[in-house]
């Protein structure tokens, strides 16, 4: 049992000023703006019309058709992404984590790369190499064969569910290598010694010891598409297909901002957020049971299945899904980027740097890049910290109802994040007497409410590896509460503090589900940006701004890996 | 009795990003007798785990041969090797290895149903092998809920059930407590005897070794020290290493001058002991601290240094010139610390000065 050190000495000081006391308080006053306030005002709004409680628009919302159909959209598709990203990033994990496959050390880095960038980016890619109208590669085949109609789709259900597929396959991958890494060897070895064949060892031990993490890597991709806005609405727009993140989005901005669209995207909201608290409750009940203690004895490498024969051509299929996933959207933007017109073929004629030029004079799209960087780095900061002081009061200050705080604070990652934007809208667009709304602190707002249980957890795990008797130490050497704090536990958590801001700045630099609904005339962000060039019919111009986005991406990672590195530089 | 485990020249060589190649087996060659308990202790690094691995079929072979029950299994020469489940043998392992999503009873079943054994027989089996390992009456209940003690039972049952010939034990009691760790070693005697298999034993733990071995192979650094039995290791160890690795030892270094015996560093005091058959000017007098005599009236004249009460005996640090030497007596014989006394190194081993860059290669060896 870990006791409560700080509070318990606290008290026998009889401090009029308590430090511990005052974080508490700031916490749970700064969780019930930043998360309660949103979550509250959707819910009041979509059930209570002038003070009223009022269910009309709430069941108009749910028998309209179009909202029916898009639903079902979104079911589909998370379950398709779910089904096929499972095995995509099973079959790799396994064939990475388990066999002796060449090339290990590169192709696992290659497969996080999606992690990397905004699956709309491949949307993108994607819609400019296979849209039936004027995809490159449907031109080419239809010229090359004399076909009538486009051969493949991409804007299309299907296309995506390949495009979402692609990108969150990592999500699985990244689970089950690290469990079949360190899964005890002797559990497989075992089995060898008992008769079992290779193969019988895979199907009766190995997979059903990695199940947890599979569950658990297949739920996070169902979660994430069931809210994922980018790809849909790249790919479906034109074609009316419509889920419910992108339905919400039309809804808001068909209506041009008006109270009733938003009243109406936040009926909807509830339905989306119904669908994903279905799939959260799904995944605690699985994750619960069937969690197995399978890291013990002693570390050693784990045998290595020889593929002989199937080696090279495995490898291929490997290096053939890298180059499809992974390398084929990057490079095609970096091509988009260069060519005079959209639709123009692809050869050395017709590339130019213009649209890079005419981007970077263009105001609107440097102060996109400005705010992004304003807004990632601002959210990276506060919640750095105020992730380190929550954290510290549930781990070890340890109030009454830390469990609500952990609650709250976790929460806002699973609302999705259209919904996120919707509740941030209706609580600071001068409602409750302030209004943000189209300034950059409604967006810096939904930043932080999105991002803090990122660091949040990186602090928490960071502060349960603290143990009391360290800051006990320092006391009985001579330190105050205070000092203790912060010469001893800070500087221990510094590095998880460090990865914590990274863990925001990323992903903040290429949001786009909650700034697209957020974004004012003056406020637009770089996802935003790439998003509405690209709305424009300004294909080459968006993948030019979307070029220096992965540009900025790629360095901005490398920083981190350079960091993370020597954490005792930090 | 029948040879049942034989290896020839088996050899195996690693290669790491770190140190280069290291021969992880030297030329390991040895037979082990149907119904035989045979140890392999040593240090970590010493090459007994991976020898172990390679007759299980885990590791493939440098070079050499390795025979099972009259069967090859591996063999460099013509290129053979039979996987880990063909090779019909039993193994315990020092994390227990039993598998958290089955009941002891699939656990137990497991090696059965692969061989496709008809479900009333596999019951029968399954129930004689659990009451041989006390789990009568557990078989619905899942490893997670027992203890170290219960799980390594289950791999003990799950390994018996097939009734195999050679049995493999890779330190299946250091994750034990002591008292649990006696307990185990008697029960998996009891089985032996019950069910007439071969062991390999493999163990750190000298003590170990020494209650449950018929005979044993020390080995150090990659190479096959001595093989004897557990009594002949402790009487007449091969060399230095063995000595201190098996019981306690004390150490006196000495130098042979015409034929005389003097502490080394103190050449005023001759020590009367018989000369070994061959000797160096430098030698190292082995002996255990309980075989050393000491008395108030006759032997080589030293002083007590120190004191210690322990449970079983008290233990005396004597000073020997400069060296220390540790003698340990029964409660009765009392010196008090700064007394004169003299000692009788009693059944003494000899051996040459060691070259002291054993132990950094020992240390290497534990990082790979």
């Amino acid at each position: 049992m870990r006791r409560k050190v700080p509070s318990d000495l606290a008290a026998l000081e009889g401090k009029s000023f308590d430090l511990d006391k005052a974080m508490t308080i700031v916490s749970f006053i700064l969780l019930f703006v930043i998360v309660v306030i949103p979550v509250f005002m959707i819910i009041y709004n979509a059930f209570f019309y002038d003070g009223k409680f009022d269910l009309a628009l709430f069941e108009s919302v749910i028998v309209d058709k179009e909202n029916i159909s898009a639903m079902w959209h979104t079911v589909i598709i998370a379950f398709a992404v779910t089904v096929f990203g499972t095995i995509v990033g099973l079959f790799y994990a396994w064939l990475l984590g388990r066999s002796d496959i060449p090339c290990k050390g590169i192709m696992r880095a290659l497969f996080v790369i999606p992690y990397m960038f905004p699956p709309f980016f491949g949307a993108m890619a994607w819609d400019m190499l296979f849209s039936a109208r004027g995809g490159y590669v449907n031109e080419w085949l239809m010229t090359t064969f004399h076909l009538a109609a486009a051969p493949v789709d991409v804007n299309s259900i299907g296309g995506i569910i390949f495009v979402e597929v692609s990108y969150y396959f990592p999500f699985v991958f990244m689970q089950v290598v690290s469990a079949l890494e360190r899964m005890d060897p002797t559990l497989e070895e075992s089995a060898r010694i008992a008769g079992a064949s290779q193969g019988t060892v895979i199907r009766r031990i190995t997979i059903p010891l990695v199940t947890p993490a599979i569950s658990a890597g297949a739920l996070l991709i169902l979660i994430s598409s069931l809210a994922h806005f980018g790809v849909p609405s790249i790919l479906g727009f034109s074609k009316n297909i419509y889920t419910l993140p992108t339905m919400i989005y039309a809804f808001i901005s068909r209506s041009g901002g008006s109270f009733e669209g938003i009243r109406q995207g936040a009926a909807l909201s509830i339905l989306l957020v119904v669908v994903v608290a279905i799939a959260l409750v799904m995944q605690k009940v699985i994750l619960s049971h069937g969690s197995y203690d399978i890291i013990k004895g002693k570390s050693m490498r784990p045998t290595l299945i020889k593929l002989r024969g199937a080696k090279y051509p495995l490898l291929l299929l490997s290096i053939f899904t890298l180059v499809f996933i992974v390398i084929v959207p990057l490079v095609m933007i970096f091509l988009e980027a260069m060519v005079k017109a959209y639709g123009l073929p692809l050869i050395f004629a017709n590339f130019t740097f213009d649209n890079y030029k005419s981007i970077l004079t263009s105001q609107t799209t440097l102060d996109s890049i400005r705010n992004s960087m304003f807004l990632s780095i601002t959210a990276g900061i506060i919640c750095m910290f105020l992730g380190v002081m929550i954290a510290y009061v549930v781990n070890k200050i340890k109030p009454k109802g830390k469990e609500v705080l952990e609650i709250l604070s976790v929460l806002p990652y699973s609302i999705p994040g259209t919904v996120l934007a919707i509740g941030v809208i209706l609580s600071w667009s001068g409602t409750l007497g302030i209004n943000l709304y189209n300034t950059l602190w409604i967006i810096l707002v939904a930043y932080m409410a999105r991002y803090l249980s990122f660091s949040m957890k990186s602090a928490s795990a960071a502060l349960q590896q603290v143990h009391p008797s360290l800051e006990e130490a320092a006391r009985a050497c001579g330190a105050s509460h205070t000092e203790a704090l912060k010469d001893i536990t800070l500087p221990l958590i510094r590095p998880a503090m460090v990865s914590g801001f990274f863990l925001i700045f990323l992903p903040a630099m290429r949001e786009l589900t909650t700034s697209v609904l957020l974004y004012g005339p003056y406020t637009r962000t770089l996802g935003v940006q790439i998003y509405s060039l690209r709305d424009a019919g300004m294909i080459p111009q968006a993948s030019a701004l979307a070029s220096i986005a992965i540009g900025i991406i790629i360095i901005c990672n490398a920083v981190v890996t350079w960091i993370t590195k020597d954490r005792k530089g930090v | 009795m029948t040879e049942q485990i034989a290896l020839h020249h088996v050899t195996k060589r690693f290669t790491t990003k770190t140190l280069g190649t290291i021969t992880a087996v030297n030329d390991f060659n040895l037979s082990v007798e149907e119904g035989e308990c045979f140890s392999f202790l040593g240090p970590s690094g010493c090459g007994k785990t991976t020898t172990l691995r390679m007759i299980a079929g885990f590791e493939d072979l440098s070079e050499g041969s390795i025979d099972l029950c009259g069967r090859t299994v591996s063999d460099k020469t013509q290129n053979l090797y039979i996987p880990p489940e063909n090779r019909g043998l039993g193994m315990v392992f020092q994390a227990f290895a039993v598998w958290p999503h089955m009941n002891i009873y699939e656990n137990v079943a497991f090696p059965l149903e692969i061989k496709k054994i008809d479900r009333t027989q596999i019951k029968k089996r399954v129930t004689e092998a659990l009451k041989h390992t006390s789990l009568s009456g557990m078989e619905e209940v899942y490893p997670d809920e027992l203890s170290g003690g219960q799980q390594q039972r289950i791999a003990l049952a799950r390994a018996i059930v097939t009734n195999p010939k050679v049995m493999l034990l890779d330190e299946p009691l250091s994750n034990l407590d002591p008292k649990l760790r006696e307990t185990m070693r008697f029960e998996i005697k009891e089985l032996q005897k019950k069910f007439n298999f071969t062991i390999i034993f493999v163990t750190h733990d000298q003590s170990e070794a020494m209650a449950i071995s018929d005979r044993m192979m020390v080995c150090d650094m990659g190479n096959i020290v001595q093989i004897d039995t557990p009594t002949n290791l402790y009487t007449k160890p091969i060399n230095q290493f063995v000595h201190s690795f098996l019981g306690q030892s004390t150490f006196l270094h000495v130098v042979i001058e015409n034929g005389r015996i003097y502490p080394k560093g103190a050449m005023n005091q001759e020590i009367s002991l018989p000369l070994p058959e061959k000797y160096d000017k430098e030698m190292i007098i082995a002996t255990r601290p309980n075989a050393i005599d000491i008395n108030r009236e006759k032997g080589f004249r030293s002083k007590v240094e120190s004191r210690i009460f322990l449970t079983g005996s008290t233990e005396y640090l004597v000073r020997v010139g400069e060296q220390l030497l540790q003698v340990q007596t029964p409660h009765r014989i009392v010196f008090a610390p700064g007394e004169e006394c003299y000692i009788n190194i009693v059944e003494p081993m000899w051996y040459p000065e060691d070259k002291d860059d054993a132990d950094e290669e020992r240390q290497k060896r534990q990082l790979v």
